[in-house]
């Protein structure tokens, strides 16, 4: 990855947008403090990454590609156990509110492991919200869901995006068309692409995406 | 946070069958072993009476069994730890802890309270099944208590190495084998070499558990024990940090 600067404000939901291997989940891996980046800095509410991580991170919550789920415990379990991670004071609160925003009520004791693709993906997106925090980073949110789990979650997205800022990469450009305020392309590690999605010359997405990795194509 | 992650290790271990099926194998060896020797002890008593000095039950059954146990530990342990950080790679489970507010420190002590608590309660279990011996006899308590320390301080030493081990690899057998492979050479090195000042017999943590098991408390070896766990909780901190 090289030369790609990011920035987002309170409240908005950024698509990072790419073609298979341009760096998204390395870009998101290193915003949510599992990569370290050779050089450069991440700050997410003023902490910075590198030298406060324990401030950082208590202000992120990351959902991976593969949601980052132990399938021996039941999904209650789980989530109390990512709250007192994050240092919740009010675990027992956190957690209602959680199970009922990502509609996990009623496999609340069931094991993890027992669960279906779909609320897999649901406890995997608890998880990261259950401490509230400033920033979701979500890597492939949607990817898998049959196409009534793929409406939840994108409604579930669009829900978040009022009350935390998110990230969120992925390929598919009606899926960020639909949930984002801005846009960022990345090619080949760089970022070759930042705007709002709704653009003032009036291309759409798919036309910009386009110009913008072949420009850069060698 | 030491606490929850090295409670959320140990609850992981016994959500595995495995782990059961290893302490009810390891109490079943462990109470066919005290039975036999009890009848050898019974056998020779008569002979023994006749000796001036002759050793008492602790020495001749309770110290025995704690060096059988040693021995064992050098097999459990590694398969005690070789998921701690292997399996969270694998499973792509780390990234919940690595982007929570947790050190590394935190996280490598609480794995390691994790792992050392399932041995130390399985230490526990066989002093109280070696102390049923009390039920029939006296027994020699100052023997007993080095022994127990021995033992958990060689779990200690054994328990930070398998850790150390399990950060190397995204694979919990790969981890397994070579922790199980590094004890084993560790115990050669003390079996083989018949000096006792020599370098490779002072190396292996099985030689310092050897004095304690005597009921020999010498504060060099309890050095090495905390020494030598200390060096692989830093060299796993160093590892894990340098991972991400």
């Amino acid at each position: 990855m090289q030369d790609v600067s990011l920035e987002l404000g309170r409240g908005e939901v950024l698509g990072l947008l790419g073609h298979n291997g341009a760096g998204k989940s390395t870009t998101l891996q290193m915003l949510a403090g599992v990569l370290r980046p050779d050089s450069g800095s991440i700050a997410i509410g003023g902490a910075d990454l590198a030298t406060q991580p324990e401030r950082a991170k208590r202000q992120l919550g990351f959902l991976p590609e593969t949601p980052p789920l132990y399938r021996d415990m039941t999904v209650d379990a789980y989530l109390i156990f990512a709250a007192r991670l994050r240092q919740v004071t009010d675990v027992a609160g956190a957690l209602a509110e959680t199970r009922r925003r990502c509609g996990l009520e009623s496999v609340s004791n069931k094991l993890i492991a027992h669960l279906s693709k779909g609320y897999q993906q649901r406890v995997g997106l608890a998880q990261a919200i259950i401490h509230a925090p400033l920033v979701v980073i979500l890597d492939e949110p949607t990817v898998g869901l049959d196409p009534a789990q793929l409406r939840e979650m994108r409604g579930l997205i669009r829900e978040l995006g009022d009350a935390h800022s998110v990230i969120l990469s992925s390929h598919m450009l009606a899926e960020v068309e639909a949930m984002c305020d801005r846009v960022a392309i990345l090619h080949r590690g760089r970022l070759v692409h930042a705007g709002p999605t709704a653009d003032a010359d009036g291309l759409d997405l798919e036309t910009r995406f386009l110009q913008a990795t072949a420009e850069t194509a060698p | 946070m030491i606490r929850l992650i090295a409670a959320h290790e140990l609850r992981s271990l016994f959500a595995l069958p495995s782990t059961w099926v290893m302490l009810g194998v390891l109490e079943f060896l462990l109470g066919w072993s005290l039975l036999s020797r009890m009848d050898a002890w019974l056998e020779l008593q008569p002979q023994l009476a006749q000796l001036a000095n002759a050793p008492g039950v602790t020495a001749s059954i309770a110290a025995p069994m704690c060096s059988m146990l040693s021995l064992l530990l050098l097999i459990l342990t590694p398969l005690f730890t070789m998921r701690s950080f292997a399996e969270e790679r694998r499973n792509q489970t780390d990234a919940l802890l690595l982007s929570s507010p947790v050190t590394p420190r935190q996280l490598v002590l609480g794995k390691f309270f994790g792992v050392f608590g399932l041995c130390a309660l399985l230490i526990v279990a066989h002093l109280l099944l070696v102390g049923a011996l009390a039920l029939g006899t006296p027994l020699d308590r100052g023997l007993l208590f080095a022994n127990l320390l021995g033992l958990l301080l060689l779990a200690m030493s054994y328990s930070a190495l398998g850790l150390y081990i399990s950060t190397l690899t995204a694979q919990p057998i790969v981890a397994a084998i070579g922790g199980l492979a590094t004890l084993l050479g560790l115990w050669l090195a003390e079996a083989s070499s018949g000096d006792a000042e020599a370098i490779w017999h002072n190396i292996a943590p099985s030689a310092h558990f050897q004095h304690l098991n005597a009921g020999l408390l010498d504060s060099a070896d309890i050095a090495f024990f905390l020494l030598f766990t200390l060096a692989f909780l830093l060299l796993a901190t160093c590892r894990v940090r340098g991972q991400q």
